[in-house]
């Protein structure tokens, strides 16, 4: 065992490169695949040096042309914003958005196009677009006769994008509510919704989805470098051996029952990482609509139900001056 | 396979602009300086980058000519035509008069204002002007200490020595100028760099709407349910502007005036809010008192690109300092001259 193979993987001299495949015959799909594959000597680098073929199909085409529609919509209100000036347009791009309807337009299906209205249009686009890809990985993995993992994963970031761009807005009965499309306006949007609503970081649903953010990361350092640390075992053909674990399964476990008393198992530890990336943007986006529509104040709700812990006074009663006399807000 | 040529010609042209943008971003660089200055752990610190604490640390007042007697005839007696300063000493007067010169008149001195061939000839606009501030600076000192407190200001508080004061703003009408379609673009007044704001993406005019209208700048609701407030996200955003412009006139964070866990409470506060709050409120009542009614008396090209007049705020006086000049003490010198009502 002391001949170490060197990794097929990122940062090594070693390609993964076999024959050319085209993959498993298609059942029950619209089209081939298209697209004679190549191999590329940077793809694999980082992973497979095979590119392509691919599968566009129905679904796949409508979702392409609908996403490049709404991104275009956006480059080019961008580009109206700064007078058509190709120089501004890329000194300020990350200043730039597409912004939704004014306060003032309520939750009027179409505005004017240029209060709001190209907002619309485009974040239909963009939804249509992403609801079709939703739908061609469904039919995707079916036709591989995988299971539907990825498509409800996807399914979970979905329903965050809606929450923020089209159900909070609806129930809040304004689009201006929304998220502008642009670099730098959507995090002051981001920022600007938390303060307005007392600091998101005392919403209860807003801590589970930053633990399940932060915890998807931390799950996914300690998988995999768990399995690169066992590969030498063969640990790294995971599917073998969850069905008939191996020495890479034990030493990998009892690593993490010697170090932290507890081991997940060569399965359960995939379903881990699936439950805390899914449970990220479901439950950030039930934060997201309890915001404004149930709850107006998180840092007095958080007073109210004991979050927020009191912290000496160092400041000596600093009152409102707006209460004074002859003050005005 | 064959990369072609305009996949390396996009990557490099693509690493040039973003090289670009990251180098020209004006970062303030390493070492930073940072103070605690509320309770432990709670994130109330200041961060300052060391070099321009350094560079502020220069900035002082000039120190008066000399010690003016009040005895004496009245400047009125001596200048028949004065509108103001009128009750002075004839010694404090003239001694006012040279210190102008030098908080104001720049390279030109006395002939900024004034026509050298006959004094009291108001032909220049930049004498009606200074007479006008002349009441300002006695107002400021006397109906706003709130703000100024017994510190004060004077002409150099602002004018640092230039006829026209380095941090004055004018209305930002964002490009919607000639050229500009009806139909696209919409923007909601932000989304471009905004230069009185701290060239944030945040509203580009919130200084018209806070320091010259009164829009209403607290967004928060004071429940924690719903209960009516309709403050919006985007009027969030516009107070957001406004704080900007006062973080970077003042050179500090956030947390020097609120506690960033809960912005609006005030009890939370650091005390220097409070002086913020007056601050606000001067300032707009100097614009809409003295400034903007001097609209018509300034040539155009002193005027903004909507031709609105200068109009100060928080940065006109600060110029970066938390107290301005390092908090020097120029008023007292001055107490006649410009420490008395108008």
């Amino acid at each position: 065992m002391y001949l170490i193979p060197e990794y097929q993987n990122i940062f090594t001299r070693v390609q993964v490169r076999g024959h050319l495949e085209a993959g498993a015959p298609i059942e029950n799909g619209d089209y081939e695949r298209i697209g004679k594959p190549v191999f590329s000597y940077w793809a694999g680098i980082f992973g497979n040096a095979q590119i392509g073929p691919i599968y566009l199909g129905v679904l796949g085409m409508a979702s392409v042309i609908l996403f490049a529609l709404g991104f275009s919509i956006i480059g080019f209100n961008m580009l109206a914003s700064v007078n058509w000036n190709p120089i501004q347009f890329i000194r300020q791009l990350p200043w730039l958005a597409l912004e939704p309807p004014p306060p003032s337009q309520g939750f009027r299906i179409i505005p004017p196009l240029n209060q709001g209205g190209w907002w619309v249009i485009s974040g239909a686009f963009i939804t249509a677009s992403v609801l079709l890809w939703w739908v061609r990985m469904y039919t995707r993995a079916r036709a591989l006769k995988m299971g539907t993992h990825v498509a409800w994963a996807f399914a979970s970031a979905i329903w965050l994008f809606l929450v923020l761009g089209f159900i909070r807005p609806m129930l809040m009965g304004s689009w201006a509510e929304a998220v502008p499309f642009g670099i730098f306006p959507h995090l002051d949007w981001t920022t600007a919704f938390s303060i307005r609503y007392g600091n998101l970081y005392y919403n209860p649903f807003h801590c589970l989805s930053i633990v399940f953010l932060y915890g998807s990361t931390l799950l996914f350092a300690m998988h995999g470098a768990t399995i690169l640390a066992v590969t030498r075992y063969g640990g790294d053909r995971e599917l073998e051996q969850i069905v008939d674990r191996g020495t890479a399964s034990e030493r990998a476990a009892l690593f993490w029952r010697w170090t932290m008393g507890f081991n997940a198992t060569m399965e359960s530890i995939h379903r881990w990482a699936w439950w805390f990336a899914v449970l990220t943007p479901l439950t950030g986006g039930i934060g997201i609509l309890l915001t404004g529509t149930v709850v107006d104040n998180w840092y007095l709700w958080g007073i109210k139900h004991g979050l927020v812990p009191p912290y000496p006074d160092v400041f000596g009663g600093v009152t409102d001056p707006a209460l004074a006399a002859g003050a005005r807000p | 396979m064959r990369i072609s040529g305009w996949v390396y010609a996009g990557g490099a042209a693509a690493v040039l602009l973003g090289g670009l943008m990251v180098a020209t971003a004006g970062w303030s660089l390493p070492p930073a300086k940072s103070q605690q200055i509320g309770y432990r752990g709670v994130g109330m610190v200041q961060s300052k980058d060391a070099s321009v604490v350094a560079a502020q640390a220069k900035i002082t007042a000039p120190p008066p000519a000399y010690e003016a007697s009040a005895e004496g005839q009245r400047a009125k007696e001596v200048y028949p035509n004065l509108q103001v300063l009128g009750d002075l000493s004839e010694d404090q007067f003239n001694r006012l008069m040279a210190s102008f010169a030098e908080w104001v008149g720049g390279e030109q001195s006395c002939a900024y204002c004034h026509n050298p061939e006959n004094m009291g000839d108001y032909s220049k606009y930049q004498l009606i002007v200074a007479r006008r501030m002349i009441q300002m600076t006695r107002t400021i000192n006397t109906d706003w200490t709130s703000h100024v407190g017994q510190t004060g200001v004077t002409c150099y508080t602002c004018h640092a020595g230039q006829g026209v004061p380095k941090n004055v703003w004018f209305k930002e009408p964002g490009p919607t100028l000639p050229g500009h379609t009806k139909w696209v673009g919409y923007t909601g007044d932000q989304n471009i760099v905004a230069k009185n704001a701290g060239l944030t993406s945040l509203p580009h005019d919130a200084l018209s709407e806070y320091l010259l209208g009164d829009r209403a700048i607290r967004v928060h609701t004071n429940t924690a349910l719903p209960s009516g407030n309709k403050a919006t996200i985007m009027d969030t955003e516009h107070t957001w502007s406004l704080m900007m412009h006062m973080s970077e006139s003042l050179g500090q964070n956030c947390t020097f005036c609120h506690n960033s866990r809960a912005f609006n409470a005030w009890d939370e506060s650091p005390p220097q809010r409070v002086t913020a709050f007056y601050g606000i409120r001067m300032s707009r009542a100097v614009n809409k008192t003295y400034l903007e009614p001097l609209t018509s008396t300034f040539p155009r090209e002193r005027l903004g690109k909507t031709g609105d007049v200068a109009k100060v705020g928080c940065a006109t006086c600060h110029q970066g300092l938390n107290k301005p000049m390092n908090g020097a003490q120029m008023l007292k010198d001055f107490v006649a001259e410009l420490g008395k009502k108008p």
